[in-house]
Parts: structure tokens; C-alpha cells; sequence
């Protein structure tokens, strides 16, 4: 039962302040509880608890043959986790770093991707895996990369990004329980605090972000369906992820009655608020950290032009990082930050 | 940017350059073939150890040959698995029975009615002597060559000749390349296409079954050329990691199409030898020998459905025919390969231990074959009644967009209503299927 439908309004369930990875952990509990098919692996998962402490506490509460740590190896990850799901359970990979997700990629769409529609809808591959991803931690090109694009790409893999505790736990219940092949990119950026885009001002935490109020208990959120952040009139923001964040700062901040859409699900794209927002502010404005070229912000951008065309007033802006690598000492040069963001936006607003 | 020198290297010393090593096969097309550096030892003189033995114990089965049938066709030594003739004369109707299978789809795609073949001619016993091995629940992950589990299993030949024909009957959908079967009642994985990718998923399978407390085991096959995948090495180390009650069935069949095994390592050491290295039992076998094969199978799933692990099974054997319909292998190897191939023929090797026994005759063996030829034949007319590839009579057009997902999204809704109007602008008169 999504949230929308539950006849328990959110205001009602009583909540708990909590960072994403607490929300990550609680959903992740909050699963191995209710389904004994649900089971979690990846490197560090176990004992320790994840690098990043998602999964802090649940082999001690669940056992090992729920939550353990595997050998390095995302391609036997991933084939071990299609095999599992053949046989009836419900396996929630974690890859690292999204960075690390490359030799897992053949199983990813070779695999699981097509497995229900190779076999007709005899075997499934109900998995959702996991992954930290994106940049701006210092990270360098192996631990910063936004790969999602080459995910969207593939027939048959839904790809969600949360932008909130909130989002993170709804989202991921839904995922979990959805019985397709599901890529989860949690913004490691935004763990611990709404990244507002300014690496050079004092980091915040999520403790006063309306976001961070994580219901208690089970509750989850659709996948497609995506979320207004902030209703405005002047132009559509269209993100995900930690760029929401920043989007929200920056518009903010120079003052602009923007309306900025949190995706939340990248495929499938929840087409009608994109659709309904752009035809009703004129103008359109892609934001992602990953790499231009191919990236999703030109699905997007194809979107929005073949759909709203005659609502358009200005050519769609895409602010997005440069076609490099993510520069290790460099990567605010990399950030499409609040400078880039600023730009779009002026020649947006100049426009029409 | 500096150019390179081509060459940078000094000499050192009197060390001679380096050399790039390339294998190359022994034989060519024309060539005459000699097989006597391959040592085929004598059959009954392989040690059989306990099913629980340590890994390492393994050793020496994976130099060796697991041999049961002698050269006067009796089952011979520690290996002998003493079935009785029944299931020695079922055994052998299902290798025939596939091997029938195997002429008839052949001709078929010759004649046009598919796209594509693969005969496992000569491996026969690499598939039925196993699943003969195997529980019929136990799940198997083959690869493309493992017809002869499917018929050994029971499956209807109907259903696999729909398949190949992408029908309007074929339970797939008309999705799947020719052979790429799913059937998931009878214990059998979709078969990908992508080679290796299935081993660590029976790695993973193996692993649920044993989280869940349940007897099934998993059985996984692959060719000696795909063991060079990395899925391979991944699903050893998962296999070896957890324990999983799993099987490693590769068939060396000398080639991955026109490369011969040189290019899979096997210059340097058989392919059941690396099985020691990830801690893995090992065994190779006469993959020409049903007795053994049936004997080594049974032997690995015994060690795995008493949690003694998984092991490696290098089924050593030849491929008779091309790698498919699309394939030529005298553009690239010795006819006299075959004629000259010490294990002999399967098929051939049963029947004769069977007379051998008293429980079989030529005559007997010449009226099977006629029965299952007729039989494939017949069941083959039935499904050329549900159409063949590309005469019309495919599935309902709106299922190609089904199954993408669970839920048919709403990008799919439209391309699906955009496929349809190209087919009514193409085909007025369409009745919508």
C-alpha cells in the first residue's frame, strides 16, 4: 500500500527524525521482518555493517544466511542474486559503490533485465540492488560516478533515486517488494545531510530538514510516480537525488518561483508531472551530476520537447558534470553546482 | 604529445626477446590426425574416493580419466555404477531419442522452417547420463547443448519443436532465439544465450536451496571455451565460499566454435584441475562413457545433497558436428578428427555394452532407431500445424511488449499502440494478431 492510497495520513503515523542511512536500515529491517525471502549481501554487509553502515545490526538481528558479506566479485553478485530470485527469494544486493557495478553489468542486462520476458514470465529476477553513488565526498573517479543513464538505457531494469530519508525508506520497501529488477543509487552526498551545493559553507544535517521525519514502521511509496518539492510558476526544475537539494538552494536563493520536480523514479518516469509542470511554467531546466553526453537529462530534454513543444517559451537548459572523469583535487570544478545552475537559469528567465 | 619509441626494450645480457606465445591446433583441415599423445587410460583403474572426502583428495581424478566401459564393452572397476539393463535401455532410447531429435530440427532449419540449430551429436551421454544422475526436481542451469536433460526429463518433444519453430504454440513467445528453452516445471533454467552467465546463478540457486533447508541441488553446465568467462571463476569462488550444493558440469568438447580448446588454458592443464585451486572437488570423466558420466554425476550430487559441497566435472569428449547451422567446421578442422576420436561414440558404446550384457541386439537397436525417428517425425508434423518461423502464424502481436515488466508501463503502452498502427498501415486487412 503506497502512501497516497493509505487511509493513515503521514501526519498521523508518528515519525522519527533520521539521517538516510538510518531510513535505508530501518526499510531494510523493516523487510527482513516481513518477508523471510528477503535477503541481504555485498561486500562488508555483514558483521561490520556496510562501509557506509546501512546495514548496521541486521546480520546480529536476522543471522548469516540473511545478511552476509560475499567475496569481491559484483558479476557473481549479481548471477548468485538472479539464481536466488529463481528459486524464490527476494535478494537485496549491495554494490559497494556504484562505481564498482561495471562487472555486474552483464548479468545486470544480460540476466535479470530480460529474464522474465526470455522466459516468458516462468522466472523472475525480483532483486533490487543497491548502490551508493555520485559525487562531491572526495571520492575521486572511483568512488564519485553517477552512472545511472547506462541503467535507464536497458529494457526491463527500473532505477530509483530517493532524495530524502523520507523518500529513501518508502522508496526502497517499494522496491524491494516490486517484482522486477530494480537499481536503488542512494546519494552518498546527501547521507548525512541535504547538500545544498555550496562546498565551501558549513555541512548541515538532516535534523531540520522536513524530510528527515521517516515514519515509523512499514509504508511504502510507488515507483513512477514522482514528487513536488516546491511549487512555482516561473520554470520546472526537473531532478533527482542530491541535485534537488541544490536546485532548491540555488532557486532560493536568487529568489525564483521555480517549480522543482524530484523524479524519484527514473524508469519508469512519472510523464504526467513532468508534463503538467512544464506546460504550466513555459520552461524547463534539467539538472544532473552525472555526464552529458547520453546522459538521462537528454531523455529528459526529448521528452519535455516532443511532449510540451508548444508550451515552450526558451530552449530546454541542461546543467549537468563536464564529459570527464571526476577529478579527484577538482571536483567542485566537475559539481554542477550553484554557478552552472545559476547560468541556466538566468538565460532561462531571460528568455521568452 | 612525445611520440613513443616503436621499441624501448635494451637488451639484457644474453636473455633471448620475449615471445608472444600463440596455440595453435594440431590439425587442419586435410590433415591426417594422430591422436596417440593423448593418454586415454584404461577403463576400472580410477580410484573412486568417499563422496565426503576432502576436496584435495580429488587430485588425482582431476589428470585422470573416469573410465567404466572396457574394450570388450563390459562396466568395469570402482566407477561401475551397476544399473540395472532397464535403465541402461532407457538411457539409451533417450540418447537416441535425442540424437533423432537432433537430425530431424537440423533438416528442418535446412528446409527453412527456423532460423537456427544446435546439435549435440557425439555428447550425448554428457547431458542424459546425467540427468539420469540427477533427481528430476534437482534445478539444472544448462547451457546450450543440454537437450538430452530435457528429454531425458520427459519434456513433451512437442513443446521444444514449437520453440524452435517460434510458433504460435511456443510457450516463449516467439522471444527466444531457436533452443533457447525455459521450463521451469521440469527443473530446467532459461537458457541465456550468454555464455557462463548460469553458473553463478546455480551457484546462487544452490545457495537458496541450502538457506531454505530444502534437499534440491543445483546442476550447472558450460563449455570448455565459455570457462574462460569470468561468471566462471565467480561461481567457483561463491560455490567454494558457501559451500553450495552445486554441480559444474564442463563439457570439453575441444571447441568453442572454430577455436580450439588451446584458447580455454587446456594446453596447460585440464579443465578439472582448476576446480583444486578454489578449494572444489574435481573430477574428469570419459564423456563418451554414459556409465561413467552417470557414475561421476551421481557421485557430485551425492556429495552436494549431503552438504559436502560442489563439485567440477570435466566431461571429455568431441564435438561431432558444427557449433550450429551457421557453422562450417571443415572450413577449420580435420574431418579424420572425428573418424579417429579414441572415445568412440556414445550411443554406439551402450548399445554394444548392452549386447554385451545379453540385453539388447542390433536388430532391437535398429527398430528403436526407426521408433524414435518416427516418433520426432510425427510429433514434428504436429507442431508444423501451430506454423513455422516467419508463416504467420506467430503470437498474438501485442506480446512482445508484455513481460518487459510486470506491469506493462506507460512508455511500452505507447510504443505498443504505435507498433500496432505500423502493422494497419502495413497490413490493412490485419485481424489484430
Amino acid at each position: 500500500m503506497s502512501v497516497e492510497e493509505s487511509p493513515v495520513s503521514l501526519s498521523e503515523a508518528p515519525t522519527r527524525r533520521l539521517n538516510m542511512i538510518e531510513a535505508i536500515n530501518d526499510a531494510l529491517d523493516i523487510m527482513l521482518e516481513r518477508d523471510p525471502n528477503v535477503v541481504i549481501m555485498g561486500e562488508d554487509v555483514g558483521y561490520f555493517g556496510g562501509v557506509f553502515r546501512c546495514t548496521a545490526g541486521l546480520q546480529e538481528k536476522y543471522g548469516k544466511t540473511r545478511v552476509f558479506d560475499t567475496p569481491i566479485s559484483e558479476g557473481g553478485i549479481i548471477g548468485v542474486a538472479v539464481g536466488m530470485g529463481a528459486y524464490g527469494l527476494r535478494p537485496v544486493p549491495e554494490i559497494q559503490f556504484a562505481d564498482y557495478i561495471y562487472p555486474g553489468l552483464d548479468q545486470l542486462v544480460s540476466e535479470a533485465a530480460r529474464l522474465r520476458y526470455r522466459s516468458a514470465g516462468e522466472f523472475i529476477a525480483p532483486m533490487t540492488v543497491r548502490a551508493p553513488f555520485g559525487g562531491g565526498i572526495f571520492g575521486g573517479q572511483t568512488h564519485s560516478q553517477s552512472p545511472e543513464a547506462l541503467f535507464t538505457h536497458v529494457a526491463g531494469l527500473k532505477t530509483v533515486v530517493p532524495s530524502t530519508p523520507h523518500d529513501a525508506k518508502g522508496l526502497l520497501i517499494a522496491a524491494i517488494e516490486d517484482n522486477d529488477p530494480v537499481i536503488f543509487f542512494e546519494p552518498k552526498r546527501i547521507y548525512n545531510g541535504p547538500f545544498d551545493g555550496y562546498y565551501d559553507r558549513p555541512a548541515k544535517t538532516w535534523e531540520h530538514h522536513p524530510g528527515s521525519e521517516v515514519p515509523e514502521g512499514y509504508y511504502s511509496l510507488p515507483l513512477g510516480k514522482a514528487r513536488i518539492v516546491r511549487e512555482g510558476a516561473a520554470l520546472t526544475v526537473l531532478a533527482y537525488g542530491t541535485m534537488i537539494h541544490v536546485a532548491e538552494s540555488v532557486l532560493a536563493e536568487k529568489g525564483v518561483d521555480a517549480e522543482i520536480i524530484d523524479l524519484r523514479t527514473l524508469v519508469p518516469i512519472d510523464i504526467e508531472a513532468v508534463e503538467k509542470s512544464v506546460e504550466k511554467t513555459g520552461k524547463c531546466l534539467v539538472i544532473h551530476e552525472a555526464t552529458r553526453t547520453s546522459g538521462f537529462g537528454a531523455e529528459l530534454a526529448a521528452l519535455v520537447q516532443e511532449r510540451c513543444f508548444y508550451h515552450l517559451e526558451a530552449p530546454i537548459e541542461r546543467v549537468t558534470g563536464f564529459d570527464t572523469p571526476y577529478p579527484h583535487s577538482l571536483e567542485w570544478a566537475y559539481f554542477p553546482g550553484p554557478v552552472r545552475i545559476g547560468e541556466a537559469v538566468d538565460r532561462l528567465l531571460a528568455a521568452g | 604529445m612525445a611520440e613513443r619509441p616503436a621499441r624501448s626494450g635494451k637488451p639484457r645480457g644474453n636473455l633471448p626477446p620475449l615471445e608472444l606465445y600463440v596455440p595453435e591446433p594440431r590439425y587442419r583441415p586435410g590433415d591426417e590426425v594422430d591422436y596417440s599423445h593423448l593418454a586415454i587410460p584404461d577403463a576400472g583403474k580410477q580410484p573412486r574416493p568417499d563422496e565426503a572426502c576432502k576436496p584435495d583428495e580429488t587430485w588425482p581424478l582431476c589428470g585422470d580419466m573416469i573410465r567404466v566401459l572396457d574394450g570388450e564393452h563390459r562396466a568395469v572397476g570402482p566407477w561401475d555404477p551397476k544399473l540395472d539393463p532397464e535403465t541402461l535401455r532407457r538411457m539409451l532410447r533417450v540418447m537416441a531419442l535425442t540424437r533423432a531429435f537432433d537430425d530431424r530440427m537440423y533438416r528442418a532449419q535446412r528446409q527453412g522452417k527456423t532460423s537456427f540449430y544446435m546439435k549435440c551429436t557425439g555428447e550425448e551421454a554428457t547431458s542424459v547420463a546425467s540427468a539420469f544422475a540427477l533427481a528430476d526436481d534437482d534445478m539444472v542451469f544448462p547451457s546450450y547443448r543440454q537437450q538430452g536433460i530435457l528429454i531425458a526429463r520427459g519434456y513433451p518433444l512437442i513443446e521444444m519443436i514449437n520453440q524452435i519453430y517460434s510458433n504460435r504454440a511456443d510457450k516463449l513467445k516467439g522471444r527466444q532465439l531457436p533452443i533457447m528453452y525455459s521450463a521451469r516445471d521440469f527443473g530446467f533454467f532459461s537458457i541465456s544465450g550468454n555464455l557462463s552467465t548460469q553458473l553463478p546463478q546455480a551457484a546462487g540457486w544452490a545457495m537458496a536451496s541450502a538457506s531454505k533447508g530444502d534437499t534440491r541441488i543445483a546442476a550447472g553446465w558450460v563449455g570448455e571455451g565459455a570457462s574462460a568467462e569470468g561468471d566462471f571463476h565467480s561461481a567457483l569462488t561463491f560455490a567454494a565460499v558457501y559451500n553450495a550444493p552445486v554441480i559444474f558440469n564442463l563439457v570439453n568438447n575441444q571447441y568453442a566454435i572454430s577455436s580450439f580448446s588451446g584458447f580455454a588454458g587446456a594446453e596447460r592443464a585440464t579443465f578439472a584441475a582448476r576446480a583444486i585451486g578454489y578449494g572444489i572437488a574435481g573430477l574428469r570423466v570419459d564423456g563418451n562413457d554414459p556409465l561413467a558420466v552417470f557414475a561421476a554425476v551421481q557421485w557430485a550430487a551425492n556429495r552436494a545433497r549431503s552438504n559436502m559441497g560442489p563439485t567440477l566435472i570435466e566431461h571429455f569428449t568431441y564435438r561431432a558436428e558444427g557449433h550450429s547451422t551457421s557453422d562450417d567446421p571443415s572450413a577449420y578442422r580435420s574431418a579424420h578428427e572425428r573418424e579417429e576420436w579414441p572415445l568412440g561414440d556414445p550411443v554406439m558404446r551402450l548399445k554394444r555394452h548392452l549386447i554385451a550384457l545379453g540385453e539388447w541386439s542390433k536388430e532391437t537397436h535398429e527398430e528403436m532407431d526407426r521408433d524414435v525417428a518416427e516418433e520426432v517425425k510425427a510429433v514434428a508434423k504436429e507442431a508444423e500445424k501451430n506454423g513455422i518461423l516467419g508463416h504467420g502464424l506467430h503470437h498474438p502481436f501485442h506480446t512482445m511488449f508484455e513481460d518487459v515488466f510486470e506491469d506493462l508501463p506507460w512508455h511500452l503502452e505507447e510504443q505498443a499502440e504505435q507498433a500496432v498502427r505500423e502493422r494497419r498501415i502495413k497490413w490493412p486487412d490485419w485481424d489484430g494478431q
